[in-house]
């Protein structure tokens, strides 16, 4: 079905850094090519007309649902902490950030 | 005294539990014994503890909805005190802190979540060959998949391991296994059933629902968990309703619509040749058929690809490293904690999905992508909302295929995201869709099911059940089990 080369390249190592994810050189080959034959596939949107049309972000829509501003329980911190990989004195520990 | 029955469904267990010739303990020994003699070769559970499950059932109140009643859980939906994966290896080692509503409501209902259901990461595939943990097989045919990304879910229920099971659904990730594995699958209205406690895949599209062996039991899982909560501001206030209600009931006067759009060249013969039948056994039974046009079906594929995976690139920027989960034991620095810890946690195809989400949502492509995309939606949604006008329901395949074999698909994502072509829409509109058995498709010389699709209005899952009920009466085809052996 989806066999040559793309009409579409995506730069995967640049989007990866985006996304905070680090790709090996395999992934960046086998991803490139795939990438781009899906936007080929997304290129028919472009057939239809849109214009005045309202884009939909939720099929069912609820406008503006507000509930009382009261304090409610939490979940415990001890609980919480505990699915941390690496937690101390009631903190998340993560690497040295500043100098 | 009566043990465990496989295929037995909620309905009749829940009498022989209420009559006393069976105990919630004896039915959760007769079930850990069918998934001890089964499961080994079909992989749909990937954590169960009985023990916890045995304590519950000691002392349930058997007068409830579902008292004693024991539900399998898809690994995104949130147990408390268990563990919770997504099937991912980013969140090894996570244990859920709370229940989600769906589970919460469901223990208020009696019923007893004692089991965890594999599935494809994050909700990502229509195989379950994503999972961190293992494949799931189908029933009828080891050599193929069980459909996914519910895949457990629906693996289980078809080679009788569970009464029922909870799966969710995103662009067909319930009723696509239900109908590979031949058995009933519900996907409910968007803001039907709370999604607090479900790992978000793609926020606007996902929604909890039951897989069960028959119609009825659907609606009666569905009864338990519907209705607003406060902790998920999409989910909807509406009158209280019991979706059993309209069971019974024959569909004359009930006009079901037939899409051309859904009945193209290339589906499989058997599969076709399936759904015309159910739909002239439909007819007999008393429904008029409408011949009817969904003009942007055409789009939907493309449209959910780049509103799902954006959605997903957002929802999955949680899993850092940071509060839960793994943690790369390589990371130096912050970013480097971020990006090793991501790299070694994701699976390829949940990483595939981030970058293309990252991509349309990136400066310079928004607008041609993802907006485009929310505006495609509207058009797809429109060509649902016109032919309800028209029809109570509309029917087609819930898959253009009946299973296929492991390995076939991996290699080419855009193949696989096809497979989904049916089933797509219905999330993108919001409404509600039904897979139930239909029948059998012989490919390469192996009878599998096939699944009849029934779609509905936002909020007519009573009738949608209905329909399906009707159908299932005046068919054999839920009666119809794999070869797997059995406790005898």
């Amino acid at each position: 079905m989806s066999t040559g080369t793309p009409h579409h390249t995506i730069d995967v190592t640049y989007l990866a850094r985006l996304a905070r994810l680090e790709v090996t050189q395999e992934e960046i080959e086998i991803f490139g090519p795939q990438l781009g034959r899906i936007l080929d596939h997304v290129e028919q949107m472009n057939k239809l007309d849109i214009s005045g049309i309202e884009p939909t972000a939720h099929a069912i829509t609820v406008f503006d649902v507000i509930r009382e501003d009261a304090v409610t329980e939490s979940l415990p911190k001890k609980t919480i902490l505990e699915n941390a990989p690496h937690n101390a004195n009631g903190l998340f520990v993560v690497p040295k950030v500043l100098d | 005294m009566s043990s465990f029955t496989p295929y037995q469904s909620i309905a009749a267990t829940r009498r022989l539990l209420r009559s006393k010739e069976l105990s919630p303990v004896e039915l959760l020994e007769g079930l850990e014994q069918q998934i001890a003699a089964i499961d080994p070769q079909i992989g749909s559970y990937v954590g169960r503890d009985f023990e916890t499950a045995k304590k519950e059932a000691a002392n349930v109140d058997l007068s409830r909805p579902l008292g004693g009643i024991p539900i399998g859980i898809k690994d995104a939906i949130s147990v408390a005190g268990q563990p919770l994966q997504s099937a991912s290896k980013i969140l090894e080692g996570y244990t859920a802190p709370y229940d989600a509503t769906a589970v919460a409501r469901l223990r208020t209902a009696g019923a007893i979540p004692f089991g965890r259901m594999n599935m494809d990461e994050f909700a990502m595939g229509s195989s379950t060959e994503n999972s961190a943990y293992f494949p799931t097989r189908n029933p009828w045919a080891l050599d193929r998949i069980p459909g996914g990304s519910s895949g457990g879910s629906a693996a289980a229920v078809a080679s009788g391991t569970a009464l029922a099971t909870l799966g969710s659904d995103t662009g067909g990730s319930i009723r696509q296994p239900a109908s590979l594995c031949g058995c009933v699958g519900l996907k409910p209205t968007y803001g039907r059933i709370s999604r607090y406690g479900l790992i978000a895949f793609a926020s606007s599209l996902d929604q909890i629902g039951p897989l069960t062996s028959t119609v009825e039991d659907s609606g009666l899982l569905l009864n338990a968990m519907a209705g607003k909560d406060a902790h998920d501001s999409t989910s909807l206030e509406l009158p209280d309703e019991d979706f059993t209600a309209e069971i019974g009931r024959d569909l004359k006067g009930l006009r079901i619509g037939i899409p051309k759009e859904y009945f193209v060249d290339g589906m499989e013969p058997g599969v076709r040749s399936s759904v015309d039948a159910a739909i002239k056994q439909l007819v007999s039974l008393g429904a008029e058929p409408v011949e009817i046009s969904l003009p942007h079906t055409e789009y939907a594929v493309a449209v959910y690809y780049i509103i799902a995976t954006a959605e997903a690139s957002a929802n999955l920027a949680r899993f850092d490293g940071v509060r839960y989960g793994k943690r790369s034991p390589e990371a130096k620095d912050l970013l480097s904690l971020y990006e090793k810890t991501r790299a070694e946690g994701f699976g390829r195809e949940v990483k595939r999905r981030i970058i293309l989400g990252t991509y349309v949502l990136s400066s310079g492509y928004y607008d041609a992508y993802y907006l485009r995309a929310q505006k495609v939606r509207t058009l797809i949604r429109r060509d649902f909302d016109q032919a309800f006008t028209k029809v109570d329901a509309i029917v087609s395949p819930t898959s253009p295929e009946t299973a296929f074999r492991f390995g076939e698909k991996t290699d080419d994502p855009l193949k696989m995201y096809l497979a989904d072509i049916f089933t797509i829409a219905t999330n993108l509109a919001g409404i509600c869709g039904l897979s139930l058995p239909c029948g059998f498709s012989n490919r390469d010389g192996e009878e599998l099911p096939v699944g009849l699709q029934l779609l509905g209005r936002p909020f007519g899952e009573s009738r949608l059940l209905r329909i399906g009920h009707a159908y299932e009466q005046a068919t054999e085809w839920n009666k119809r089990h794999p070869s797997l052996g059995s406790l005898a």
